[in-house]
């Protein structure tokens, strides 16, 4: 029986490639290293609902239908839109990701990722002040001080504290975890905080006030800073900052709740300036907790292919940029979109309702393996294979790593790939046809 | 079958000795043949200058752009190189395009072609960063690519080279080529970019590197050594020590003179210096800095073992991106600019700062005039590369405005004269009335590529060579460059053709078709019990020090786009 070896996860932005797969008679039967919600993934393939075959509406129900009648439908709803909203694209190979990009462009649409409701906020960020990182290994290899900053890898990225950081040992972290301090700073006693040797418990919604805080000390305004900060007693906060101070690598992984609580870009904006102040005294980086496998592939590949990461709008026949103008919510409840395609991503879940209601009243086109609440308001389902198991291609881990995902057993269904090429060609045809 | 006869082309191809004399070129099926058959189809180029495409041999184009891109999207807009800049919508020919610095992968193919340039080398793919690299390189329309990779700051590297253990760094050399799939040795800040994992940064050739107990000097001799015995198709590609400091040209010199003990395995330099411009400072501090190029342009003229490149400087808005990391850092904490750094575990450094070169600052009009100093004071053209360091001195697209600079030495008063007194003290520049010809400009732009990389095919116009080839809608000898320059800018700012291997994908300065370009890479033979006992070491690493593992650190062949793998045989 095959047993496949350094596969890679296709899970969350950890990336995970050193899974080792059984496969017996097209079935994962066993699987080693991977963490539960990866285990879950690549055994969830044959107990969860697939979507088992392209469906339209039809009077309110979805009737099956094969798979070019879906392709059609789904053309000829992109060809008769003045403004598609392409959106998702994070679950999902590179190589899906290039094809939608040019869909999109072709059909003057506008393209987004799940960035939008997850790390959008970082990349703003980073084109206020930069983004001072490094590969996990640097991490691993030298880190001293690590941070985790409204994040929770102990239930987000389960292997991350035991491969990339906290607990991993390299060539100058000997001792592992032993020889590290661990920081969580949070609003609520999370699990990983339960780990660490430091936990910082914030206000909600004060995340700049501490950096900003924790900046002042670093460059030696330490008189400036009120009795508390966020909630947090000032001798503490000078305890961080001097604790920063005096590591030898410091690294502050950030999650959403940095991104997506108040304050928002400018969290990260401020978090990228005590970085690089923190370097005029020890070394110093950051790194998001990204959670889709590929929401960083998603990002790179726009970047280099329309030269932004998000939110871009081919309208105008060239990209586009303008996030809080251009991205998938503001288009949504501004109630602009004529029709959707949304695909390797949950709008249907993860949307504010009233984004959500928008979506249910235009015509959409869902590309996924599984049902969800999209479904439910989707008019075109085309069922893909999943990516990293049953169809090959790149994922950029949440280092901007990218790494080849491969094809363990084989399916039935297509893959986005070769959905996203049929329906470019079919676009094309109807075009040129009109 | 496909054949073209170029007929009445004023040819300049100095790898010929030919200087502009009026000749006909035949192609048949994407080379350059003796003659062809009467179905050949005749372009006309009578009245105009003929050379082979143009061939950027350091340029960042893919993989580390994608850092100043996703930081600096303002660039998408700036338009400040009319057709070759900005937001360009689709056609039926072309994707979209954006941006001046760091344009999308498109706009990159799209208007190298349109300057008449064939082919590039990327000039830094760090080793687990590759197939990023090559992702973008797919992306890349028309031109030929190559990269370089990074060992400058590699463990094995630096460890094979405390330990004195000559082969099995040349058997992991041969390995990291293989596993980024890279066509040279790149070396940047030597040692530097380990320091930098911890901050820090080494001062000079012998300041020894944080816990490796090696010196960047022993990094260069270590890696050229490797780089000979490999019989590599190019030098080691250097990056110097101390980039972008006053008095640094010292360090410059004396990284040159460590190589005249290498002896080339093959016809080629031993060693290629690069963006020479920021590495020829003299001064103490920014208050006495002045420039260095005089100093360094006399050590290469009395030197016959190195080649360099200029690295010139465009006023204007730049995008500087380096495995250099500390140099990235003191510059954006000099100039209060945003910073992004992505060190890369076990291997190198690198940081992205978006800069302004503005000929009101003493210290960037010195900059500027350096570059042009160093072209200028070397004598011999084939020693010289032309670059902008795309886009660290400035985006390639200003490529037909620097050759003005070289072409005239009208053109270049008309920029000193807004200089200052005090960063006029500073330079030599107006004091030299040399000026570039045709022949020369064609030297430093493709000839000297195509020597310096062992690429017989690129860069000249034998029988036998890719028909990649730029015809220019200027005449030499009846436009005089030094005092109608605007006519040399116009017409290598959109070739009348660009041909790229015998098709036509440039016409009038606009583009034809979009063919997809080869992608060169080397595959260096080595004894098979030495690459065993490497292997044993690097499974250590991955082992113990990696974040990935070995199978898939290794670009796969799916990445590659119409791969040309150059083979080697290492001298063990």
């Amino acid at each position: 029986m095959p047993v496949i070896k350094d596969a890679v996860c296709s899970l969350c932005g950890s990336l995970c490639d050193d899974i080792t797969v059984t496969v017996e008679n097209n079935k994962i039967t066993k699987i080693e290293n991977a963490c539960i919600l990866g285990h879950s993934k690549f055994v969830g393939m044959f107990e969860h609902d697939r979507i088992e075959t392209p469906m339209i509406r039809k009077d309110g129900e979805l009737v099956p239908v094969p798979y070019e009648e879906a392709i059609e439908a789904a053309a000829k709803i992109l060809v008769n839109s003045k403004r598609t909203l392409s959106y998702g694209w994070c679950s999902t190979s590179c190589e899906a990701v290039s094809g939608a990009i040019q869909l999109a462009e072709e059909t003057g649409s506008i393209i987004d990722s799940t960035a939008n409701v997850c790390h959008g906020p970082s990349a703003l960020a980073a084109q206020e002040k930069g983004s001072p990182s490094a590969t996990l290994g640097e991490i691993k290899n030298r880190a001293d001080v690590i941070i985790f900053w409204g994040c929770n890898p102990v239930h987000a990225h389960p292997r991350h504290m035991v491969r990339y950081s906290s607990f991993s040992k390299g060539l100058f972290t000997e001792k592992g975890r032993k020889g590290r301090t661990m920081i969580v700073v949070d609003v609520r006693k999370t699990d990983t905080a339960k780990l660490a040797d430091r936990y910082v418990e914030i206000e909600q919604g004060s995340d700049l006030l501490l950096v900003t805080a924790l900046r002042s000390i670093v460059n030696g305004h330490e008189d400036v800073i009120p009795k508390t900060v966020a909630g947090v007693p000032k001798a503490e906060v000078v305890e961080l900052a001097e604790t920063l101070k005096n590591a030898k690598f410091v690294c502050i992984f950030f999650g959403m709740g940095v991104t997506q609580s108040r304050s928002k870009y400018k969290n990260g904006d401020a978090m990228s300036s005590l970085i690089s102040d923190l370097n005029q005294h020890t070394k110093a980086v950051m790194i998001g907790m990204r959670g889709h496998y590929n929401v960083t592939g998603f990002g790179q590949v726009a970047t280099w292919e329309t030269g932004f990461p998000m939110a871009i709008d081919f309208a105008r026949g060239y990209p586009y940029y303008n996030p809080g103008e251009t991205g998938a919510n503001d288009l949504l409840v501004r109630e602009e979109p004529d029709a959707a395609i949304i695909a390797a991503a949950d709008a249907g879940a993860h949307f504010p309702q009233k984004a959500v209601r928008h979506l249910a009243r235009i015509p959409v086109i869902q590309i996924d393996p599984y049902a969800n609440p999209t479904t439910e308001i989707a008019d075109v389902v085309i069922p893909a294979a999943v990516v990293g198991i049953e169809a090959e291609g790149t994922a950029y881990r949440m280092d901007a790593i990218s790494l080849r995902m491969k094809k363990l057993i084989d399916s039935k269904f297509k893959t986005d790939e070769e959905i996203v090429k049929d329906l470019t060609e079919k676009v094309r045809e109807m075009k040129r046809g009109a | 079958m496909s054949e073209i006869l170029i007929k009445n082309a004023s040819v300049c191809d100095p790898a010929q000795g030919i200087n502009c004399e009026t000749m006909d070129i035949c192609i048949r099926d994407g080379k350059i043949v003796d003659s062809v058959s009467e179905n050949a189809k005749v372009i006309d180029a009578e009245g105009k200058l003929t050379m082979a495409g143009g061939f950027d041999g350091h340029t960042h184009s893919a993989g580390k752009i994608n850092v100043g891109r996703f930081m600096n999207p303002n660039d998408a807009k700036k338009n400040l190189v009319p057709g070759l800049s900005g937001q360009v919508a689709r056609t039926e020919k072309t994707r979209a395009q954006v941006g001046y610095n760091t344009p999308n992968t498109y706009a990159i193919g799209y208007r190298y072609a349109k300057l008449g340039y064939t082919t590039i080398c990327e000039a830094a793919i760090p080793l687990l960063a590759a197939r990023h690299t090559h992702e973008e390189f797919k992306e890349i329309p028309i031109l030929d690519k190559m990269g370089l990779s990074l060992f400058g700051s590699n463990w094995q590297v630096m460890e094979y080279i405390r330990d004195k253990e000559p082969e099995k760094l040349a058997a992991y050399i041969a390995w990291g080529l293989k596993a980024s799939r890279g066509y040279g040795v790149k070396i940047v800040n030597p040692g530097g970019g380990e320091a930098w994992g911890w901050g820090k940064n080494v001062s000079g050739l012998y300041d020894p590197v944080p816990n490796f107990d090696v010196t960047p000097a022993e990094i260069l001799m270590g890696l050229a050594e490797a780089n000979e015995r490999l019989q590599l198709p190019h030098s080691v590609h250097v990056h110097c020590n101390n980039l972008g400091k006053p008095g640094n040209y010292a360090t410059t010199i004396e990284t040159m003179k460590l190589f005249e003990k290498v002896k080339p395995s093959r016809d080629r330099q031993s060693l290629h210096v690069t963006h020479v411009q920021f590495n020829a400072y003299a001064g103490t501090s920014w208050r006495d800095f002045e420039t260095g190029a005089p100093m360094v342009a006399d050590y290469v003229n009395g030197a016959d073992h190195m080649t360099f490149d200029l690295g010139q400087v465009i006023f204007g808005p730049a995008m500087t991106m380096t495995a250099d990391g500390p140099v990235e850092y003191a510059n954006a904490r000099m100039l209060h600019e945003k910073w992004s750094n992505q060190d890369i575990e076990l291997e190198d450094a690198s940081g992205v700062v978006p800069l302004f070169y503005s000929p009101k600052s003493f210290v960037n009009a010195v900059q500027w005039a350096i570059g042009l100093e160093l072209a200028l004071l070397v004598k011999d053209p084939w020693k010289v590369m032309f670059t902008t360091d795309s886009p660290n001195g400035g985006s390639f697209v200003n490529y037909p405005e620097a050759f003005t600079y070289l072409m005239s030495e009208k053109r270049r008063a008309e920029v000193i004269s807004g200089f200052s007194k005090m960063a006029l003290d500073r330079m030599v520049l107006p004091g030299i009335d040399r000026e570039l010809d045709f022949y020369e400009l064609a030297v430093m732009t493709r000839s000297t590529q195509s020597k310096m990389y062992s690429m017989p095919e690129k860069g000249n116009l034998k029988v036998g060579s890719d028909a990649d080839i730029a015809i220019y809608d200027i005449l030499p000898g009846h436009v005089d460059p030094s005092t109608e320059y605007a006519k040399v800018k116009k017409a290598f700012s959109g070739a009348a053709y660009t041909f790229k291997n015998g098709e036509i994908v440039v016409k009038d300065g606009e583009i034809e078709e979009t063919p997809k370009g080869k992608t060169y890479w080397v595959n260096a033979k080595v004894p098979e019990n030495i690459d065993t006992a490497m292997q044993k070491d690097i499974d250590r690493k991955f082992r113990k020090y990696y974040t990935v593992s070995k199978a898939n650190y290794m670009v796969e062949d799916m990445y590659l786009q119409k791969p040309v793998e150059i083979g080697t045989e290492g001298v063990f």
